[in-house]
């Protein structure tokens, strides 16, 4: 009796594992439309591209925007997103093993990433880089005005380097003062100890808030590194891929054409061939897809907006322009003489 | 100062004791006094920036989100519910048993007051009062029960509410499929204090008997189950926790075929549980071992199995024994559940460090953190409270 009882304890135990392999897993937007939601790997600690906000009670932020622009393409509906927050070591790990659909989570696109980790990088939504933050009463305007400033900079960090980097190139002298601690820099910089401070674009707009009076300082134009951050998918599902991207293009490409969520009704009935394309008046780009509908771009439009009204309700309550006293920053449309470029839809 | 001998015939008590053991003689004097400033210069600009300084709107205008998290504002009334559903039962239990649970229930009840007036809406102030009310309500009932004649069924009944109670929770908050009135609501919507709960109840009731059978399991005679015990006893206490939430949250899917998905909540859960289990096991294990062998011998003599041994002489004694170490455990485990923040799960902590990456809130990082602080320190201290209790009600130390 025990024997038998044994034998089939380990056999009960074995049966899950003969499953394996069956149940073949379809492409990804088959399985996104068959769970009824889309599963998004975000951020939620960095200001402006995601966090949790207390007037909606859920995800708000820049990054969090773009998971509701692909699901408004895919069930017209901004609200059918699972939020994943991740933390940066997870993220990686988390796409790979198709715990989430797709990680737009202020992620750089590098090499390594790119290729080694076997991801596909959609375009740049937001192009980070390290800046610098100055006093308005400065008159720093430039990178070259900084000859002889006095810099807070976080030690040992890529940030140190890049400035040493930047001084040796435009042949100016920077005296850096180094801290190991973030508040301890934003004091140190609000108590008037250095005449300017440096990081990522992004960390630089939300330091600034923390000031004592925010209204007086404002963060350079020019950048001098690259972030450039872009929603990611895993290899192996080149049309997911595809669908993300154009995703992207139809908020870049809609506010090139000029066309936003107030407008986008009467846009339909416009005359330029370019936004009868993108709103689906014309030609069936949206079932090219995959999508039900010829409408995704308007749709997402009118209930996410266009790239330019995305930035204004995320990163405008940073402070962070898109044009700084005439200089364009790389987040201004091309035409502005930023990096914001739509694809043609034709 | 120099009239006090005239009056120190007649000081009350307070005096008396801050005479007795401040002041007693000038060095003794010159020392309080010395601390006094110490402690001032020490906590004084805490507590001007605490009272003054410190800007707290922050708490009240995300309290929900601190609370329950992302849960649908719709659906809360099934939050409220499944409250008032436990704490019925828990009002109950008070009454009909008495003792630790009586308690619990003085404590919580007091604690649904306290919060009523704190800055919530009138809706959530009457149902907050309702709930100490109702606390009370069942606890008088439950007394009453006590002393009728139906007293034996009445138990029986609630024992089974209790264990029925988990499904009801979670059939509450989590939903049922196809139900029009309980819509599903995903984990990935559960969050904040709630959630913390969750997860360290569940952590704590599944863990406990998987520790016992565990410790059992390594003092066993057969040697492979011992084995067995002992290999998973020391590998998992060989790994840090944040790798096995890792693991049970990131890296599963990598195990699992095809595109089987097991929820978020409950992988946590599972880690939690196994890791907990492993200590609990080693804690009830040096309770084992600190059973005299007389004891087993007796219980031999009076022709007791070697499982009825088990269960009704060692165990009881040996977990008498080693309360103060589980409950640590137990304590540990209630804040280690803010490291949920690797599995996606936003808890009371995590929730606090969404909020302060909103624009709105960006330099309010202070007040929340000493928020979720106190939070955390009125649970653990409530927790550490109740285990004094029970040892003193079961005489531990004293036998």
């Amino acid at each position: 009796m025990r024997k038998i009882l044994a034998v089939g304890l380990v056999v009960a135990l074995l049966l899950p594992l003969l499953t394996i392999g069956q149940g073949q897993p379809t492409d990804t937007l088959g399985r996104v439309k068959a769970r009824g939601n889309l599963i998004c790997g975000v951020n939620n600690g960095v200001p402006g591209f995601g966090f949790l906000d207390e007037r909606t009670g859920t995800f708000s932020g820049f990054d969090v925007d773009y998971c509701k622009t692909l699901a408004t393409a895919i069930f017209n509906d901004p609200a059918k997103v699972t939020y994943r927050p991740l933390t940066a070591a997870a993220r990686f790990t988390a796409l790979a093993a198709g715990e989430v659909d797709v990680l737009i989570r202020n992620t750089t696109r590098t090499f390594s990433r790119d290729v080694e980790l076997k991801l596909n990088f959609a375009p740049v939504t937001f192009y980070d880089g390290q800046g610098f933050m100055v006093r308005k009463t400065s008159r720093i305007n430039t990178l070259r005005d900084l000859n002889g400033a006095t810099v807070c900079v976080l030690q040992g960090t890529t940030t140190e380097q890049n400035l040493a980097d930047m001084a040796r190139r435009l042949g100016i002298t920077i005296r850096p003062l180094v801290f190991t601690d973030v508040s301890a820099r934003d004091k140190a910089y609000d108590e008037g100890r250095c005449d300017a401070m440096t990081a990522d674009a992004s960390g630089l707009a939300g330091a600034r808030v923390k000031l004592s009076k925010p209204d007086d300082h404002k963060i350079l134009a020019e950048l001098i590194s690259k972030e450039p951050l872009a929603p990611v998918v895993r290899h192996g599902d080149d049309a997911w891929y595809d669908l993300v991207t154009w995703t992207v293009y139809c908020t870049i490409e809609a506010e090139e054409l000029g066309v936003n969520s107030k407008n986008v009704t009467a846009q339909r009935g416009s005359a330029d061939p370019n936004v009868r394309r993108l709103l689906g008046v014309e030609g069936d780009f949206g079932k090219k897809l995959g999508l039900d509908s010829n409408d995704w771009c308007g749709n997402i439009i009118a209930k996410v907006g266009n790239y330019g009204e995305i930035y204004e309700r995320n990163i405008k309550p940073l402070a962070l322009e898109r044009v700084v006293d005439g200089k364009p920053s790389p987040n201004a449309l091309w035409t502005d003489g930023g990096l914001i470029y739509g694809i043609p839809f034709r | 100062m120099i009239g006090q001998k005239r009056v120190a015939v007649e000081v009350p008590p307070t005096l008396r004791w801050l005479k007795e053991n401040l002041f007693s003689t000038w060095y003794n004097t010159l020392l309080t006094l010395l601390c006094l400033w110490g402690l001032y210069a020490a906590l004084g600009s805490l507590l001007t920036w605490i009272f003054a300084k410190a800007d707290w709107s922050v708490i009240p205008a995300n309290l929900k989100l601190l609370l329950v998290g992302t849960y649908p504002a719709e659906m809360l009334w099934r939050i409220w519910m499944a409250l008032y559903l436990v704490v019925c039962f828990l009002g109950m239990s008070a009454g009909l048993w008495g003792s630790l649970l009586r308690d619990t229930v003085v404590v919580l009840s007091s604690a649904f007051l306290f919060l009523a007036l704190l800055p919530f809406g009138v809706n959530e102030r009457l149902l907050l009062s309702g709930l100490a009310l109702l606390s009370w309500g069942m606890m008088g009932s439950g007394w009453l029960l006590r002393r009728s004649s139906l007293r034996r069924w009445g138990a029986r009944i609630l024992l089974g509410l209790w264990v029925l109670s988990p499904v009801l929770v979670v059939a509450l908050i989590g939903g049922v499929p196809g139900n029009a009135w309980l819509a599903p609501v995903s984990t990935a919507q559960w969050g904040g204090l709630m959630l913390t709960f969750m997860l360290a109840i569940v952590g704590i009731f599944a863990s406990f008997p998987l520790g016992i059978l565990l410790a059992l399991g390594r003092r066993s005679e057969l040697p492979v189950v011992r084995w067995l015990s002992i290999l998973y006893i020391e590998i998992i206490r060989g790994v840090p926790l944040v790798t096995l939430i890792f693991m049970a949250s990131v890296m599963l899917p990598l195990f699992l075929p095809g595109d089987t998905r097991v929820d978020q909540a409950v992988r946590a859960m599972t880690a939690f549980t196994l890791f907990t289990a492993a200590y609990i096991a080693e804690n009830v294990r040096g309770g084992l071992q600190n059973i005299p062998r007389g004891q087993y011998e007796a219980a031999q003599a009076v022709g007791l199995s070697s499982f009825l041994t088990t269960v009704f002489i060692v165990l009881p004694q040996a977990l008498r024994a080693v309360i103060p170490a589980n409950v640590g455990q137990f304590i540990s485990l209630f804040k280690d559940t803010s490291l949920v923040f690797v599995a996606a799960l936003l808890d009371l902590f995590n929730i606090g460090r969404s909020i302060l990456a909103n624009p709105n809130w960006l330099a309010h990082d202070s007040e929340m953190l000493l928020f979720i602080a106190f939070v955390y320190w009125i649970f653990t201290y409530f927790m550490s409270h109740l285990s004094q209790r029970l040892e003193r009600t079961l005489g531990v130390g004293e036998r």
